[in-house]
């Protein structure tokens, strides 16, 4: 495995690097603020310590990047395929426009988690946060799956901030708690799930998550869940100007 | 050059923050630290800092840092100077030649009092004598611009990248308990050495990321409370706001961040209760100072900061937390790079204000 100084290297070379040792496993440590790592990697094996800059992952077209820290605003923009955890917390717009691939977030994620994720195909992305997310969670949400699961937080407690699914019109939204969020739009639905689709749609995916981060997957789907989905009768349109 | 409101250039920034609540003294070599991690976001047309309990030596009386075209303009406005203030001290501002910073104006300043009889003559308090001599110069004195009028705090910006910025003025010179700094990328404007953040009137210093969508209706009302937009840039304006609300109006920073980053009705009415009410009335009585658009500023005044977002937060802003240190910037990695351990790193949400202000018992 090759490791690599962050603080002893200028970011372009960091990047060129990343680019040029193609399918081996890398370690970059001392990380700090350091821009699009891993952009449109395909196969290599990225472990990161510190705080990787923005737009961590961006393009990711396979691969995985595991990251000990916190990650700053657009992690996973537009990621295609691929594995990215982060043991921390992300920022802003994490997982925008992803079209495939996964993002698992052990702690919180700021603003716009999930901004216009979408699918097609046999391809659907995955974005799990493992504490809570701000406003805007799956805004114009497309497809994909979204999952919340408030790890430490009180139970029956909000999970996300205001205008949740806003503009949502496909895809999927699980909130692991029995708190509608507040302001609940009136072109989407929600409902408590049961067991089996506890097992059949959620255990897969936590298991992966929860071996990522050291997490029990059992307790992990313990509890209830809400899933919140678009109301076909009743979609949005025209939402900031009549056509 | 063509400059401000002349051209417009479509396209980020950078902003951080430190405080020191026990009155510590901050060197000015750690802000550039800090906003120099933050290269990228800015593009070497503007960069500047405020620092606060830097002129201890005079900190009742006014610092007056100028700009100047020439020396004829530095005569003329000296005259100014001498018919409204006593000046205690004038001194070219110390600068560190640099390849990085060209086309230095002459940066002069002045450490002044109003003339007493001046003063009376105008039944003003010594605040809005400061404030309105200062504006006035600004608009009708061609060649000169005062850039920072405040008590024991002053700002330091020129044309650059913001750490180059830090070099010229000499920064590792000075101590604070405070230092905001930005890195420019402008959008709309083609950079000048006055158009550089943070912007100040009196105390008060603005850096800000992002852009205001309601600069003009923003313009058009602070204007009529004797205020003078000259720069067409919307950070001056998001400057006079907070300076007429918290100054004139004597509304609280907490009152004063509900007003430019209003919620949203329907958020109002999901608050209910008092805090509704207050919410409600801020937004109707100062509706036309709400700031639409995207941005995250810095506000620094004697004695604190404001950290704030836009109600929507379309802009980043991450504040942390060790022992009586309070720090805030764009980005996380630019608070890890002077404090690897924080205590506490948050987010703050949009249009929610964090205030720090200096413990009690402790002066600047």
């Amino acid at each position: 495995m090759r490791r690599y100084d962050a603080a002893a290297m200028r970011p372009a070379d960091l990047r060129k690097e990343i680019k040029r040792c193609g399918e081996s496993v890398l370690e970059i440590v001392n990380c700090c603020g350091e821009r699009y790592l891993g952009c449109g990697m395909r196969h290599t094996s990225l472990h990161i310590t510190g705080t990787p800059g923005n737009a961590l992952g961006a393009f990711l077209d396979g691969g995985t990047i595991i990251v000990d820290g916190n990650a700053q605003d657009a992690t996973g923009d537009t990621m295609n395929s691929g594995v990215i955890a982060i043991n921390g917390s992300a920022g802003d717009a994490a997982g925008y426009a992803m079209r495939g691939g996964k993002l698992y977030i052990h702690g919180n994620a700021g603003y716009r988690a999930g901004v216009n994720m979408k699918a097609y195909g046999g391809v659907s992305p995955t974005l799990i946060i493992g504490g809570r997310s701000g406003s805007f969670l799956g805004e114009y949400l497309a497809g994909g799956t979204i999952i919340v699961l408030g790890i430490g937080c009180p139970e029956h407690s909000q999970l996300t901030g205001f205008f949740c699914g806003n503009g949502m019109y496909n895809g999927r939204i699980y909130l692991r708690t029995t708190e509608i969020p507040t302001g609940f739009s009136p072109h989407l639905l929600q409902r408590r799930i049961s067991r089996e689709e506890k097992e059949s749609d959620l255990r897969p995916v936590l298991t992966e998550f929860a071996a990522m981060f050291g997490e029990n997957v059992n307790e992990l789907l313990s509890g209830d869940f809400i899933l919140i989905e678009p109301d076909p009768e009743n979609r949005y349109k025209e939402m900031y100007a009549a056509i | 050059m063509r400059r401000e409101g002349e051209i417009r250039i479509p396209s980020g920034c950078a902003i951080s923050g430190i405080f020191a609540r026990d009155g510590s003294a901050v060197n000015g070599r750690t802000i550039r630290t800090s906003i120099a991690l933050m290269h990228e976001r800015s593009n070497g047309l503007g960069g500047g800092f405020a620092g606060y309990g830097i002129y201890p030596q005079y900190k009742d009386y006014y610092a007056i840092h100028v700009f100047y075209d020439d020396l004829l303009a530095r005569e003329e406005c000296e005259r100014y100077l001498e018919r409204h203030f006593d000046i205690i001290n004038l001194s070219k501002i110390p600068t560190r030649p640099s390849p990085m910073i060209t086309d230095a104006p002459l940066i002069w300043r002045y450490f002044v009092t109003p003339l007493p009889h001046k003063l009376q003559d105008e039944h003003l308090d010594e605040e809005e004598y400061i404030a309105r001599t200062v504006i006035k110069l600004n608009r009708t004195m061609k060649g000169c611009y005062v850039f920072s009028c405040g008590k024991n705090m002053g700002v330091f910006k020129a044309v650059g990248y913001p750490e180059d910025v830090a070099d010229f003025y000499r920064l590792d010179e000075y101590e604070g308990y405070a230092w905001t700094a930005h890195g420019r990328y402008p959008t709309n404007t083609p950079g000048w050495w006055g158009g550089s953040h943070p912007f100040a009137l009196l105390d008060l210093s603005v850096v800000h990321n992002g852009e205001i969508s309601s600069y003009d209706a923003n313009r058009r009302a602070v204007e009529m409370y004797g205020y003078s937009c000259n720069l067409l840039t919307d950070t001056e304006v998001i400057t006079y706001i907070l300076d007429y609300l918290t100054r004139k109006v004597r509304l609280t920073w907490e009152e004063a961040a509900s007003v430019i980053a209003a919620p949203f009705w329907n958020t109002i009415a999901l608050k209910g209760g008092d805090e509704g009410k207050r919410l409600a009335y801020l937004r109707h009585m100062f509706s036309e100072f709400l700031i639409t658009g995207p941005f995250s500023i810095l506000v620094g005044f004697n004695g604190g900061m404001m950290a704030l977002n836009d109600r929507l937060k379309l802009r980043s802003l991450v504040a942390a937390e060790k022992g009586s240190k309070v720090y805030f910037a764009s980005e996380e990695s630019a608070i890890r790079i002077i404090e690897p351990e924080p205590e506490r790193i948050w987010s703050p949400k949009g249009g929610e204000c964090v205030i720090v202000q200096l413990d009690e018992g402790v002066t600047a």
